[in-house]
């Protein structure tokens, strides 16, 4: 089963006279270590659509399943079971500033309570290493630059093996250099363990890491081309 | 970052397998933690606190100012209480008469003292000693100024009473028109033991006579009287010529080592007139507290001061932590985003509440001691701190902290993951 299948998905917010669509007969289909990104214009969709397959909203209507899990109509508790399988990357990182890299990237997998400190601590240091950040661990996130918080940003994302990475603009607030190394870490890295990505993105730099690029427009997939 | 580094396999990671990822790593651990369930919310609560100096200190402030107002309340609510005791305390007798209308031993209505002799037919009971209290004016003999001070008249002889300093006095006591003051009285009634010291024995006016102070014992002030001056009870009744001397006040009554105190009770009981009932020292002192803390308002007040200190304390605890978790709405959001329930966002929040009422609690409670023995030098209250005021103030401000914390994680639906996309 593809990690995402989504099939003539609307959304919409508001009631009544202020009631907006935002996502009109959208279907859409990642397969594994598929690297995939979204784009079009602002109010295009884009988030609301990122936003549903990562279960952080509900799905009203249409069919949206994510690592073989059917989330129409899915509860609560249920979404935030399936959100632990997925690595989510956002735009502007949303590091925890009173915890060191390794704590950050630690808390992907203090989720489990069963794993034990040490392993926790060996696995978070090991994905920083990974990152290119080795030596970084122990310094918060106003001691590191943008790229290296993405980096953090990354590894936090990926360290509990998730089934799916889901990014939101991850390049940008960093400038070309470090744009450039992120997106391309993110794809060697997601590719290296077979994740798939599903990415919001406007940055045309980073087009080159898809293997597939969708763009969006008033709601509505209306075109999917490789890069 | 300098250059990039090609990405070391992880040992958890499928070697550039195109397969998708398992949904986690497998842990090496099998057994879900308890300790792991509280302590890793309270950790991640704590290092948050802690990130934010000026912040934990307000806090640690707020709390601790919950609990000294508390501790002062209570403080001061006990100290009123054990000193309307102070003298009851010293009572040395296993049963007691007194008038059934007498609504607190410092407020007496007469006592036939013939119900002492009564007392002294009943087998085991060797002694039945009439107490007589009084209020009368001392001038004081430094500065001349007058002073209401109470009197205590009894028999020196019959041990009734065991006031520091007293064993020895019983010759001197008995005496005509000596007294013996005591040394806790308040400082308004002149410096007595610098006097004593200085001059020995010494003549007073108490009401219009002359008396000699032939020595101090040590009672205590107390609601009723700043001072306290013991004599016999002839006296007695030669300074308060007015007063009855076929009534007396209280009966305190001794028994025979061994006697059974109930059994000696029951049959006092059942041979008194309802002009008086016969109570235990520990009963007695039970009817002279409910007194104090149900027919005065000193008990509502000292409670009310309490229970706005609670509020106080509780709206100072929660502003800090709505606020706190205003502040760090994104990175709750952040938190449910990558997989964490509520549940555990809500422990941080519980957490952080009962770290800030340990933090409080503690300072709060030295400068609790050192304000006690300041409040004590200057009102002469038996203010102290006791384990179990300690342990109770502790339960109410974790108390405090809790409720404050369960109102705060209202805020905590406000952290809307799908806000961070």
């Amino acid at each position: 089963m593809d990690p995402i299948h989504v099939g003539r998905l609307n959304h919409a917010y508001g009631d009544g006279e202020l009631r907006r669509t935002v996502l009109r007969d959208v279907s859409l289909t990642v397969q594994a270590g598929e690297v995939v990104l979204l784009t079009g214009p602002s109010g295009s969709g884009k988030t609301t659509l990122l936003t549903l397959i990562g279960a952080l909203r509900g799905v009203q209507d249409g069919s949206c399943q994510v690592l073989g899990r059917e989330l129409i109509g899915a509860a609560e508790g249920e979404r935030v079971a399936l959100r632990r399988r997925i690595g989510f990357i956002f735009q502007n990182h949303n590091l925890l500033g009173f915890l060191t890299a390794r704590q950050n990237v630690a808390m992907a997998l203090e989720i489990d309570p069963v794993m034990p400190e040490g392993e926790r601590m060996a696995r978070a240091g090991a994905m920083l290493a990974a990152v290119g950040l080795a030596g970084h661990e122990e310094r918060t996130p106003a001691h590191l630059s943008g790229g290296q918080r993405q980096r953090v940003s990354i590894a936090r994302a990926l360290v509990a093996g998730p089934g799916l990475v889901l990014a939101d603009e991850p390049t940008a607030a960093l400038d070309r250099v470090s744009g450039g190394e992120v997106a391309h870490l993110l794809r060697d890295m997601a590719k290296s363990r077979g994740t798939p990505i599903l990415m919001v993105t406007h940055d045309p730099r980073i087009l080159g890491i898809a293997d597939r690029v969708v763009a969006m427009e008033d709601g509505r997939a209306v075109a999917a081309a490789a890069p | 970052m300098n250059a990039l580094t090609k990405p070391s396999l992880l040992p958890w990671a499928p070697e550039h397998g195109r397969e998708a990822m398992p949904a986690a790593a497998p842990p090496t651990g099998t057994r879900p933690e308890w300790g792991a369930w509280l302590l890793l919310p309270a950790r991640f609560a704590w290092r948050q606190l802690r990130a934010e100096r000026a912040r934990l200190l307000s806090a640690m402030a707020g709390v601790m100012f919950a609990v000294l107002l508390v501790f002062m309340q209570l403080g001061f609510r006990s100290a009123l209480f054990d000193s309307a005791m102070q003298l009851l305390s010293v009572m040395n007798a296993e049963l007691f008469l007194i008038n059934p209308q007498s609504p607190a031993v410092t407020q007496p209505e007469p006592l036939p003292r013939a119900r002492a002799y009564q007392a002294l037919a009943v087998p085991g009971v060797t002694h039945a000693v009439p107490i007589y209290l009084a209020q009368a004016g001392w001038r004081n003999p430094r500065d001349g100024s007058r002073q209401t001070i109470q009197l205590i008249g009894f028999d020196p002889d019959s041990r009734a009473i065991r006031a520091d300093g007293l064993d020895g006095l019983a010759p001197a006591l008995r005496r005509i028109d000596a007294v013996a003051f005591d040394t806790l009285s308040r400082p308004e009634y002149g410096d007595i033991p610098a006097l004593f010291a200085e001059r020995g024995p010494f003549e007073v006016q108490v009401d219009n006579r002359m008396v000699e102070l032939v020595g101090l014992v040590t009672i205590g002030p107390s609601f009723a009287a700043d001072g306290n001056l013991m004599m016999s009870e002839v006296n007695f009744r030669r300074i308060l010529r007015e007063r009855q001397p076929s009534n007396t006040d209280l009966v305190a009554i001794r028994l025979r080592p061994g006697t059974d105190v109930a059994a000696a009770q029951r049959r006092l009981r059942s041979i008194m007139p309802p002009d008086a009932i016969v109570l235990t020292h520990a009963e007695l002192m039970a009817r002279e507290r409910h007194y104090w803390e149900t027919a005065t308002p000193i008990g509502f007040i000292f409670a009310f001061g309490s229970a706005m200190g609670l509020i106080v304390g509780m709206v100072i605890v929660y502003q800090i932590l709505f606020s706190d978790i205003s502040n760090h709405l994104r990175e709750y959001a952040t938190l449910k985003a990558i997989g964490y329930a509520t549940g555990y966002l809500a422990r941080v929040v519980m957490a952080a509440s009962l770290i800030l009422a340990v933090m409080g609690f503690v300072p709060g409670l030295v400068l609790c001691v050192l304000l006690y023995e300041v409040v004590a030098g200057a009102t002469f209250m038996p203010l102290t701190m006791t384990i179990g005021r300690a342990a109770l103030v502790f339960v109410l401000v974790f108390g405090m902290c809790a409720a404050a914390g369960l109102l705060a994680m209202r805020k905590l639906r406000d952290a809307d993951p799908a806000d961070m996309f």
